[in-house]
C-alpha cells in the first residue's frame, strides 16, 4: 500500500467532492456558470417589497425558490437546502438524510422581521404603554412556535442537520462577508485534525429587507447606481460607488483524500490553503497600511505551502466599494509583488451582487469551476477603469485558461478576513 | 501525542459582581448563597441584571464605548478581564497571535425607535412606505454595527489588540460548547497556541424576552430553584452575563512563565431533536465518553441546565442516578445563582469549573429543593453540561493541575 497523500506539514489532504449553488442568476452549477462565464448580470430592481423612500433600489436577489414563509430564515433555508443536496448528489456520498460528517454553516444575522412585528402590535392591548411590552404581552399568549425557532440563530443549521442528516451539533458561523470562506476553513480543520473523513460546508444568505438595505446605506456601502440595474456593480472601476447587496447558497463537501479516493469519488479540486488575520483598525475600515489583509493572504499562501508564483488567477473579494478595491489591490501586490500585474483576477460579485455571508461559498465554488471548465469568469461592467489598479481583472469576457492554483479572498466588516488557496487535483 | 489545553484567564461579569474573586466569595464563601434578581423592569419575568460596570477600566476610549450596544461593551469588558487575568495586557506580539472565538445572540434593537415606528404605521395611508421612510431618518448607523453578532469580536480586536484570527459562531446555548470544544480541538492538534473565547448575554431587554417569550420559554413570576421547575411547568430565567477565557496549549503557558486553573479534558457535544428521553441518552453517552479512563473517581458537576421542564427533569433524573452510583460527587446549577446566560453560559461554566478547581474547594450549593447536596472534598474534575432551550447538549471536563 502507498504512503496516504499528506500535504507539506504532514496533514491530511483535503478534497472537494461535491458543490451546488444557487444566486440571482439561477439555481444549480450549470446555470450558474452559463449566465457568469456568458457575462450576465443576474442583478435587478427590487419587488419584494415597496422601494419608496429607499437610496438604493436594486439587488441580486433570489425570488424563484419557493418558500411557504417569505421571512430571510425561511429562504435562507430553502436556498441553502437546494445547495446542499446538489452538492451531496454530486459527491455521491452517504445516503439520503445521512451524511457522514459534521455540517459548517454561515449564516447572517437574523431577527424577527417588520410583518411579525406589526401583528404582534396591533393584536395587543393598547393601555400597555410600552410597545415592546404590548408584543411579549401578545406573544405569551399566542405561544407560536415557528416564529419561535425560525428566529433562532441555530434554526438554518439545525434544519440543514436534521434534513441531511449530518453528525453532532451543527456550527453555525458569522465573519460578516467572510462567513462563507470561515465555514469552509472550519470543515479543513475538522478533516485535518482526523476528528471526520468529511464535512458539509454551507454559506446561505437571503437577508435582503427594506431595513437591511437601509443599514447598509447609513454605512454608505451601497451602490446607488439604480438606472440600469445590471450596470451598478463595478468592482475595479474608477466609478464604483458601493456593493450590490444579494443573495444565494453554496455547498461544498470536503473529504479527506484518501477515503474519498477510496470511495471512488470523483475528486474537484483540493483545499491547499486557508489564512485568516483580523483587523484592529475601525469597525467597517481595513488598517491603512493593508497589514490585516495582507496577513490574511500571506497566512494562506504559508498554510498553502506555495510559493506566490503558483497562483495563476485571483477570485476576488471585489465589492465595488471605493475602499475594499483599493485595499485588496494593495494587498495583493504588496504579497505577490509586481507579479501580480500578469495574474488575471475577476470579481463574480459584478455579475451576482455581494452575496454577504454566502459569498467565500459561493465564490469557492466558482474557483473550483474555474479549474475544472478551464474559463475564468470575467469582470463585467468595466466600462472605466481605475488607474490606480493596475490589474488584469479579466474585463467584460470569459477567457479560457488552465488555472490550477487559485487564491479566493474574503474580507467581512468587524476586522474579519479569511482567504483560501483553492488547488487543481494532485493525480 | 495530544497537546494539553491550560486554561490561564478567567473574565466573567455578572449578576453577583465582576471578577473570579467576587464570584468565588457570593457562590463558594457565603454561607447561603443568594442571587441578584430583578423581578420588576420586566415583569412578569424575573431576570438576573448585570452589575454596574466602571466600563473605563476595560474600554478606555469613549469613542470606541458610542460604537457599541450594552452587550458588545460587557463582552469586550470581560474579554479585557480573562486577558488581563492571563498576564497579556500590552503584550502585542502575543496578542496578534490569539484567535478570538466568540458565541453571540442576537444585537441590540433600538426600542424606542421600533416602538415609535409601530405606533405610527397603524394610522399610515402606506405603511410599507411609511416604515421605510423612518427606518431611513430614525435608524442610527452605529446601531447596525451594534446589531451584527461579529462586532463583538471586532470590538474586542479594536479595543485589546487580539488579532490573530477572528470568528463567531451563533446557535444559542450549544454554540457556547462549541466554541470552547473548537478552541480545545485546535490547541490539542497543533492548529494554534493561543485563544480568547466567550460570550456575552444582557438580560432584560425586551426585544430578547420578546423572542423568548413568543416560544413559551420564559418563568413567570419570582425564580425558583431550576430543579423544581419542571414540576411546576418548566421556565427559564434570564441573567446577564459576560464569560471569556484564555485558553493556551500547555508549551505555550510554560514557555511565558503561567500557570492555569485547570486544564480542559475534553469537550462534546451533540444534537438530538428532544424526543423523550433524549436529552438524558446524549449526556448519558457524554459522561460515560469523558469519564472512561478514570470511572471510579466522582466528578462534582456545574450543570447549565435552563429549567425548561423536559430536558431539565432529564438532566436531573440522569445526574440523580450518577450520585447514587457514586460517580458524581455533587450537582451546582449555575442558573440558580446567575441565571441563564445563553451562548454565554458554557465559558462561564468552565471558567467557574476551572476557579473551583484551583480554590481545591467546590461552590455551596444554592437550591431549597435539597438535590445540590454539601461536598467538603475538594475536586480534582468538575463536568460542566449546558442543553440548550430548544436544542443541543454539551459537556465539558475539566480537570485540576497539580
Amino acid at each position: 500500500m502507498s504512503r496516504p497523500l499528506q500535504d507539506h506539514r504532514e496533514r491530511p489532504v483535503v478534497a472537494i467532492t461535491g458543490i451546488g449553488v444557487v444566486t440571482s442568476l439561477g439555481q444549480g452549477l450549470d446555470d450558474n456558470w452559463a449566465a457568469l462565464t456568458a457575462g450576465h448580470s443576474g442583478i435587478h430592481r427590487i419587488n419584494r417589497f415597496p422601494i419608496d423612500h429607499l437610496r438604493t433600489t436594486i439587488a441580486g436577489t433570489v425570488d424563484f425558490i419557493p418558500t411557504d414563509a417569505k421571512t430571510a430564515p425561511a429562504l435562507t433555508l430553502a436556498t441553502g437546502e437546494q445547495a446542499t443536496q446538489e452538492a451531496i448528489t454530486m459527491a455521491g456520498i452517504g445516503s439520503p438524510g445521512d451524511f457522514p460528517g459534521p455540517l459548517f454553516t454561515a449564516i447572517p444575522p437574523v431577527e424577527m422581521e417588520w410583518p411579525r412585528r406589526r401583528k404582534l402590535f396591533d393584536a395587543a392591548d393598547p393601555s400597555i404603554n410600552d410597545a415592546y411590552g404590548r408584543m411579549i404581552d401578545v406573544a405569551c399568549r399566542i405561544n407560536d412556535d415557528f416564529e419561535y425557532r425560525s428566529t433562532l440563530y441555530g434554526f438554518v443549521a439545525e434544519s440543514l442537520a436534521d434534513g441531511f442528516g449530518t453528525k453532532g451539533a451543527p456550527i453555525s458561523v458569522t465573519t460578516a462577508c467572510a462567513s462563507g470562506a470561515t465555514a469552509i476553513h472550519l470543515g479543513v480543520e475538522a478533516i485535518r485534525r482526523g476528528d471526520s473523513d468529511a464535512a458539509l460546508c454551507v454559506g446561505a444568505d437571503c437577508s435582503v429587507t427594506a431595513e437591511a438595505l437601509i443599514r447598509f446605506s447609513l454605512l454608505s456601502a451601497l451602490s446607488n447606481s439604480n438606472e440600469i440595474p445590471e450596470q451598478a456593480s463595478k468592482p475595479f472601476s474608477k466609478n464604483r460607488d458601493g456593493f450590490v447587496i444579494a443573495e444565494g447558497a453554496a455547498a461544498l463537501v470536503l473529504e479527506n483524500y484518501e477515503t474519498a479516493r477510496a470511495r471512488g469519488a470523483k475528486i474537484l479540486a483540493i483545499v491547499r490553503g486557508a489564512g485568516e488575520k483580523a483587523d484592529d483598525f475601525h469597525r467597517t475600515r481595513s488598517k491603512p497600511d493593508g497589514s490585516a489583509v495582507i496577513g490574511a493572504i500571506r497566512n494562506t499562501i504559508e498554510d498553502a505551502g506555495i510559493e506566490t508564483g503558483a497562483i495563476d488567477y485571483i477570485n476576488a473579494h471585489g465589492t465595488g466599494t471605493p475602499e475594499n478595491d483599493k485595499m485588496e489591490a494593495m494587498s495583493l501586490e504588496a504579497v505577490l509583488g509586481e507579479e501580480v500585474k500578469s495574474v488575471p483576477i475577476s470579481s463574480n460579485k459584478s455579475m451576482i451582487g455581494h452575496t454577504l455571508t454566502a459569498a467565500g461559498a459561493i465564490e469557492a465554488v466558482f474557483s473550483i469551476q474555474t479549474i475544472l471548465s478551464g474559463r475564468i469568469p470575467p469582470t463585467i461592467n468595466y466600462q472605466m477603469p481605475d488607474p490606480t489598479i493596475e490589474l488584469d481583472v479579466v474585463p467584460h469576457d470569459a477567457r479560457d485558461a488552465q488555472t490550477s492554483m487559485i487564491l479566493s479572498n474574503s474580507f467581512g466588516f468587524g476586522g474579519q478576513n479569511a482567504c483560501l488557496v483553492i488547488a487543481a487535483e494532485p493525480a | 501525542m495530544a497537546r494539553e489545553a491550560w486554561i490561564t484567564g478567567i473574565g466573567i461579569t455578572s449578576s453577583l459582581g465582576e471578577g473570579v474573586e467576587a464570584h468565588w466569595s457570593a457562590m463558594a464563601e457565603a454561607a447561603q448563597p443568594r442571587p441578584n434578581v430583578d423581578l420588576l423592569s420586566a415583569a412578569p419575568f424575573a431576570f438576573h441584571p448585570m452589575v454596574p460596570l466602571d466600563l473605563d477600566k476595560q474600554i478606555p476610549r469613549r469613542a470606541d464605548q458610542r460604537q457599541m450596544e450594552f452587550w458588545q461593551r460587557l463582552g469586550t469588558y470581560t474579554a479585557g478581564l480573562a486577558l488581563a487575568d492571563a498576564g497579556l495586557v500590552g503584550d502585542l506580539d502575543r496578542l496578534g497571535q490569539t484567535h478570538i472565538v466568540v458565541a453571540a445572540g442576537a444585537g441590540e434593537r433600538d426600542t424606542a425607535a421600533d416602538g415609535e415606528i409601530l405606533e405610527g404605521l397603524g394610522a399610515a395611508a402606506a405603511p410599507d412606505n411609511f416604515l421605510n421612510e423612518r427606518l431611513g431618518s430614525d435608524l442610527r448607523p452605529t446601531l447596525f454595527l451594534a446589531q451584527l453578532p461579529n462586532l463583538l469580536a471586532g470590538n474586542i480586536s479594536i479595543v485589546h489588540k487580539v488579532t490573530g484570527s477572528s470568528r463567531t459562531f451563533l446557535g444559542e446555548e450549544i454554540s457556547g460548547v462549541s466554541a470552547v470544544e473548537v478552541v480545545w480541538r485546535r490547541i490539542r492538534a497543533g492548529q494554534g497556541d493561543i485563544f480568547l473565547v466567550g460570550g456575552a448575554s444582557v438580560a432584560g431587554r425586551k426585544d430578547m424576552i420578546l423572542q423568548r417569550a413568543i416560544g413559551g420559554t420564559l418563568w413567570s413570576g419570582a425564580p425558583i430553584s431550576v430543579w423544581e421547575r419542571p414540576d411546576k411547568g418548566g421556565g427559564t430565567v434570564l441573567g446577564s452575563l459576560g464569560a471569556f477565557l484564555v485558553i493556551e496549549s500547555r508549551d505555550h503557558a510554560e514557555s511565558r512563565g503561567r500557570r492555569p486553573y485547570a486544564r480542559i479534558g475534553s469537550v462534546v457535544s451533540d444534537q438530538s431533536r428532544r424526543r423523550p428521553g433524549e436529552v438524558a441518552k446524549n449526556l448519558a453517552h457524554q459522561f460515560d465518553d469523558m469519564t472512561a479512563e478514570a470511572k471510579d473517581q466522582p466528578v462534582a458537576v456545574l450543570s447549565g441546565t435552563t429549567g425548561m421542564s423536559d430536558a431539565t427533569q432529564e438532566e436531573r433524573d440522569l445526574l440523580a442516578a450518577l450520585v447514587k452510583e457514586g460517580r458524581v460527587s455533587a450537582v451546582r446549577a449555575s442558573a440558580n445563582m446567575i441565571g441563564s446566560g445563553i451562548e454565554a453560559t458554557f465559558p462561564g461554566l468552565i471558567g467557574l469549573g476551572a476557579l473551583a478547581l484551583s480554590k481545591r474547594k467546590f461552590f455551596m450549593p444554592a437550591d431549597e429543593s435539597g438535590f445540590e447536596q454539601s461536598l467538603s472534598a475538594a475536586p480534582e474534575r468538575i463536568a460542566a453540561t449546558t442543553c440548550g432551550i430548544w436544542r443541543g447538549e454539551g459537556m465539558g471536563l475539566i480537570e485540576a493541575v497539580d
